[in-house]
């Protein structure tokens, strides 16, 4: 939709998003434009530039195992937190939605986990997960391979899986919850009028019709499980024990960052910025249906 | 709706009530942790009842993280970073809905595909530019032969440095560009009837006066939810402060990441067990500020995020 009344100075209207054009520039264009020139260079030993070498850093990267293993984990670690997260926010946003007496003050502490630092749970969860002093501690006492993070790489895994549930549940509970009460309280009445007792109307009515709502926060919850996860690994595993949680993008930080390996940071960037780019064209094509401006 | 159902009422509350305690029980772990001492939390069971060294732990948690200076530099991190994006999402849609220029569209779709690109993944070069803020516009000059005309001309040689990496413009800059924040407001100017503008026009209001008397009233609510979402993303942010602050020394870094420094890990200290009491006390201090403001601005937190799909 267009404006049909606008003001006539139209190099105002580019001074006002000449700012925002600015730094989109300097901040995403420019660093993207650097990764794609690094991805396809090597710096030479000595200084004097870099050395144009086709797809050889990619070749490089898909050759290493490391970086395969990174990326099963990142799988892996997208697909289980998708699942858990998914589930146990869609099952309490049912149960809020079914407007109980007092269920606003359940939908408030549902909401919590999302307003903590993600740094600051993983910090939480270390020390519950911790095997000296936390949850498991005596059955550690008891039997000391039952438990422990620091060493056993599925133990690891497992702990940063949970914390980022944990908090992630509560994202999608807000989404699911405001799509069960975007439906028409008609169409539920219409159909508790013909005899849907609560259980039919959720799995018959309720459900199907957030089935949209459903692909998107799958979609998204995949695309913030690369990104988000960072913060979680780094304060509670370091990537470790190992390699044991490297993510895709803790790895680009550690062979970028601690390796100084620019080209070979680079051309993992790339592939994450095609897979991110893949996974948000679907978003794009979903949300391109949803919203209709009036 | 009016049916009667106890045995499934009965489930729910149970559903909800173990969900409270699912996300209770951690939070409730972490304060009892606060409140131990290092004997204490260190003997190998369950500690589920407070202890009576809160205070102590708070307090070696204050100094031990340097949290005040920390805190005050989250602060007016996620201050700036939730101004700056409402500022100039707000300005940028209003160029973008109420002004006719070429490459309008152009413009639109440049800043709506950085969606695709979040700082995470382009880290390593976005690093570099914050080292010098002017180095893509040297390389552009250098590129287009410039640098050396002038040399030859005048004599000086150009060499733009903008370091902005220990500096609140280095936290803020890379994270005010927001293609969702754009995107909300152009779609609640798009909601605007003209007849509102053609009368603001009559009665003699230019652009300006239009966007800051006219439009900023009518988005109050909208300001505060974005606001409010921008506000914890930044206090969130994690990778981009760790690196973009090196100089932990002087300038030092957000209470975020220092968190880390509470509770070195394996790679860092060795393998020590960390103090937890005095990690968990600095896990409340940096856990508290976004807590009371999601408390506090419930309504415009959830209005924002499903708005912003942030």
């Amino acid at each position: 939709m267009e404006k049909r009344a606008t003001f006539s100075m139209g190099w105002l209207g580019f001074a006002f998003i000449l700012p925002q054009i600015l730094l989109v520039f300097t901040f995403f264009y420019w660093p993207t434009g650097a990764a794609m020139y690094w991805a396809f260079t090597l710096e030479r030993p000595w200084g004097g530039g870099n050395e144009w070498v086709g797809f050889d850093n990619f070749r490089q990267i898909f050759a290493d195992r490391a970086y395969w293993g990174s990326i099963i984990r990142s799988l892996m670690f997208a697909a289980s937190t998708a699942i858990l997260s998914m589930a146990f926010g869609l099952l309490l946003a049912v149960a809020c939605d079914r407007g109980l007496k007092g269920y606003q003050a359940f939908r408030t502490i549902f909401v919590w986990p999302y307003a903590v630092v993600a740094p600051a749970a993983a910090l939480a969860f270390r020390f519950i997960f911790a095997p000296e002093a936390g949850i498991f501690a005596s059955l550690v006492k008891a039997y000391p391979e039952f438990w422990n993070p620091a060493q056993n790489g599925y133990h690891a895994m497992a702990m940063i899986i949970i914390c980022y549930s944990w908090k992630y549940a509560a994202y999608c509970f807000i989404f699911f919850l405001a799509a069960l009460q975007a439906i028409p309280r008609s169409v539920i009445e219409a159909s508790a009028l013909d005899g849907a007792g609560v259980l039919r109307r959720v799995f018959d009515i309720q459900l199907p019709l957030i089935t949209p709502t459903f692909f998107f926060m799958l979609v998204i919850s995949i695309t913030d499980s690369f990104q988000d996860s960072f913060g979680i690994v780094d304060v509670m595993t370091d990537g470790g024990p190992g390699k044991a949680t490297e993510l895709l993008v803790y790895k680009i930080y550690f062979d970028g960052f601690r390796g100084l390996d620019y080209s070979g940071a680079a051309a993992q960037s790339i592939v994450l910025m095609l897979i991110m780019m893949v996974l948000t064209f679907f978003q794009f094509r979903y949300i391109e249906r949803r919203v209709h401006y009036s | 709706m009016i049916e009667r159902t106890p045995l499934l009422n009965l489930a729910t509350y149970a559903v909800m009530f173990i969900g409270a305690l699912v996300v209770f029980v951690p939070l409730w772990l972490v304060f009892v942790g606060a409140t131990l001492t290092v004997r204490e939390i260190n003997t190998p069971e369950l500690h589920y009842i407070t202890g009576s060294h809160l205070f102590e732990n708070l307090q070696a948690a204050w100094a031990r993280g340097n949290l005040g200076g920390r805190l005050l530099n989250s602060l007016i991190m996620s201050l700036g970073v939730a101004t700056g994006k409402v500022v100039m999402s707000a300005l940028t849609a209003f160029g973008l809905v109420y002004f006719r220029f070429p490459g309008r569209m152009l413009a639109f779709w440049l800043i709506f595909i950085t969606l695709m690109l979040p700082l995470e993944v382009r880290i390593v070069p976005t690093y570099a530019v914050a080292a010098n803020a002017l180095w893509p516009f040297q390389s552009m000059l250098d590129v287009s032969g410039l640098t050396g005309l002038i040399q030859m001309l005048s004599g000086i040689q150009i060499g733009l440095e903008w370091n902005l990496l220990n500096s609140y413009t280095g936290l803020v800059l890379p994270l005010i560009a927001t293609a969702t924040g754009t995107f909300l407001y152009r779609q609640f100017f798009l909601t605007v009837p003209d007849e509102l503008l053609e009368a603001a026009r009559m009665d003699g209001a230019g652009p300006f006066r239009f966007l800051v008397e006219f439009l900023m009233p009518l988005s109050r609510t909208n300001m505060a939810a974005l606001f409010t979402i921008m506000f914890l993303y930044a206090w969130n942010q994690y990778l981009w402060p760790l690196l973009a602050t090196p100089d932990r020394a002087g300038f030092g870094t957000t209470a975020v990441v220092e968190l880390k420094l509470l509770a070195p890990t394996v790679s860092t200290n060795g393998g020590g067990t960390p103090d937890w009491n005095v990690a968990m006390a600095g896990c409340l201090i940096v856990m508290l500020p976004p807590l009371l403001l999601v408390a506090f601005m419930q309504r415009y937190f959830v209005r924002g995020l499903i708005a912003t799909e942030k």
